[in-house]
């Protein structure tokens, strides 16, 4: 029996944009180009002036730890303790994510640090942005 | 509606709270629904408005034998019966109804007759938050916790705080689930569940229910209770993805719910005498402190930890033990209006002597939605 694996995201329409781009190892954002806003996650529209002319383009993958928790209890695909968190994007936005190649303890994960986007495939579809410490 | 114009005129919680394998859910909100009425002296056939969340109105009208004129299914979380109480007094006040019963029960222990709470994956929380690993409230809730304290000096200690001084309280109740008294380092030396919360952090899973009955304040009059009339409500909405709240450090919905309810009530802080704030978690006491405007928010975790919420303190908070040593169905907001309206009809385990303004405010779907209700027994 395969082993239990963690959620699998099904794309809408609205949203394949995204995922077509973390299988290609790109971190698509959307922007507003009436006020120039970067806003996630996907929507065809700009939510904070109402345009639909809006734009997709690939973030830089930068970003920085907000905030996070580090779970303790059995959880399927993931094995405790794993840091569930919240990164702020270089461009604004912020996204839940999780954070590898870096213990899953208060003092490894330090708020405010520096991280860069991975992607790790679930399958052939679904690719999943998560990050690291960045390096240097 | 004006102030004083529309009046709880019944309330009560089922029978029976905690583990309560031998009733399904819906025979909960019934348990619960027939207790309100007892107490209101009204009979089924005189309520005309029904209000109730994740079970729908239509379910509990049927089951109960209720013909609504109005029904109200808002179901934004657990403090959608705070959103009921606002929607049904600007129903009775615009004489849609006159009598409405607002009801909650859950299963939330035992499971008989709950549906399963499920993220659809093509959901926005089921693409963007789910994979992630989150497993319901424990995990997502306190995701903002580090980045308040760290930008408030807020400490693990002050946050034990809130579990201690809360249980101080649940000891003077015998309806509370746990009685014993804790110390900071009971809590801190907890089961780590989702760092940086421990056991003795989060709230109980228990099974129970309650009910409110709400007319206007001329009906009232004729009513066995002391009415407790509705002064002031608010409410709002921001995000179900709690890793998009605008900010971490205050939630959006109660900026705008508490304000609001204090305008409508004309009230100032230094007019409450009694404070419920919906603590699923032992941070939310101290979000609630400081978006309702009581203190900024750099203050919440000092005053908690100089016990200004405990007994004898100068704003006694969650004086029913609160969702962490009372009890929590899965959607508490309704057990804490019902607190509320005792500490107004003077019939609190832990009465606050003199008591005559009442806030109740609560969070829904972690920091998704807000509601609040002032209450006052003066006329």
């Amino acid at each position: 029996m395969a082993q239990p694996t963690r959620a699998r995201p099904v794309p809408t329409p609205e949203t394949q944009h995204f995922w077509d781009g973390t299988r290609r190892g790109e971190l698509r954002l959307q922007r507003c180009t009436a006020c120039a806003r970067s806003y996630f996650p996907p929507r065809p529209f700009c939510p904070a002036c109402g345009s639909r002319k809006v734009e997709v383009y690939a973030a830089s993958g930068k970003a920085t730890l907000y905030s996070y928790v580090i779970h303790h209890r059995p959880a399927p695909g993931f094995t405790p303790p794993y840091a569930i968190a919240v990164v702020e994007l270089a461009e604004g936005p912020r996204m839940m994510s999780n954070i590898v190649d870096c213990p899953q303890t208060p003092e490894a994960l330090e708020l405010d640090m520096p991280l860069d986007v991975v992607f790790e495939a679930l399958d052939e579809t679904i690719t999943l942005p998560l990050f690291r410490p960045a390096k240097g | 509606m004006r102030p004083r114009e529309i009046a709880v005129v019944g309330a009560a919680e089922t029978t029976r709270l905690g583990v309560i394998p031998d009733m399904s859910q819906i025979e909960l909100h019934a348990d619960a629904a027939l207790n309100a009425l007892a107490d209101a002296g009204l009979k089924p056939g005189d309520i005309d408005g029904i209000a109730t969340a994740v079970e729908t109105p239509q379910q509990i009208a049927h089951y109960l034998g209720i013909t609504p004129t109005w029904v109200d299914g808002t179901s934004v979380g657990g403090c959608s019966f705070m959103l009921h109480v606002r929607h049904a007094a600007a129903a009775i006040a615009a004489g849609y109804c006159t009598t409405v019963l607002i009801t909650h029960a859950e299963s939330g222990r035992s499971g008989i007759g709950r549906p399963p709470r499920q993220v659809a994956p093509d959901s926005l929380a089921g693409q963007f938050e789910q994979p992630y690993g989150p497993m319901g409230p424990p995990s997502l809730f306190p995701i903002p916790v580090l980045r308040y304290m760290k930008t408030y000096g807020t400490t693990h200690e002050q946050l034990a705080m809130v579990a201690v001084v809360q249980r101080e309280w649940a000891a003077l109740n015998p309806r509370a689930t746990f009685r014993e008294p804790i110390t900071v380092d009971d809590v801190l030396n907890s089961r780590m569940i989702a760092y940086p919360f421990r056991l003795l952090q989060c709230c109980l899973v228990t099974d129970g229910g309650g009910a409110l009955i709400l007319t206007s304040a001329d009906r009232a009059r004729d009513l066995p209770q002391k009415p407790v009339y509705v002064l002031g409500t608010g409410e709002s909405v921001e995000t179900p993805m709690v890793s998009q709240m605008e900010s971490f450090t205050s939630s959006r919905a109660f900026r705008v719910a508490g304000p609001t309810a204090f305008r409508e009530a004309g009230i100032s802080h230094a007019d409450v005498d009694h404070l419920m704030i919906y603590d699923a978690f032992a941070h939310l006491p101290l979000y609630g402190l400081g978006d309702l405007g009581f203190m900024p928010h750099a203050d919440t975790g000092p005053f908690i930890a100089a016990r200004q919420t405990a007994i004898g303190g100068k704003l006694p908070l969650n004086t029913n033990g609160g969702g962490l040593s009372y009890m929590h169905s899965g959607m508490y907001g309704m057990y804490a209006l019902q607190e509320s309206v005792r500490q107004m009809r003077g019939t609190a385990p832990a009465q606050v002597k003199g008591a005559k303004i009442s806030v109740a405010h609560g969070v829904g779907g972690m920091f998704a939605a807000s509601g609040t209700v002032v209450f006052t027994n003066e006329a």
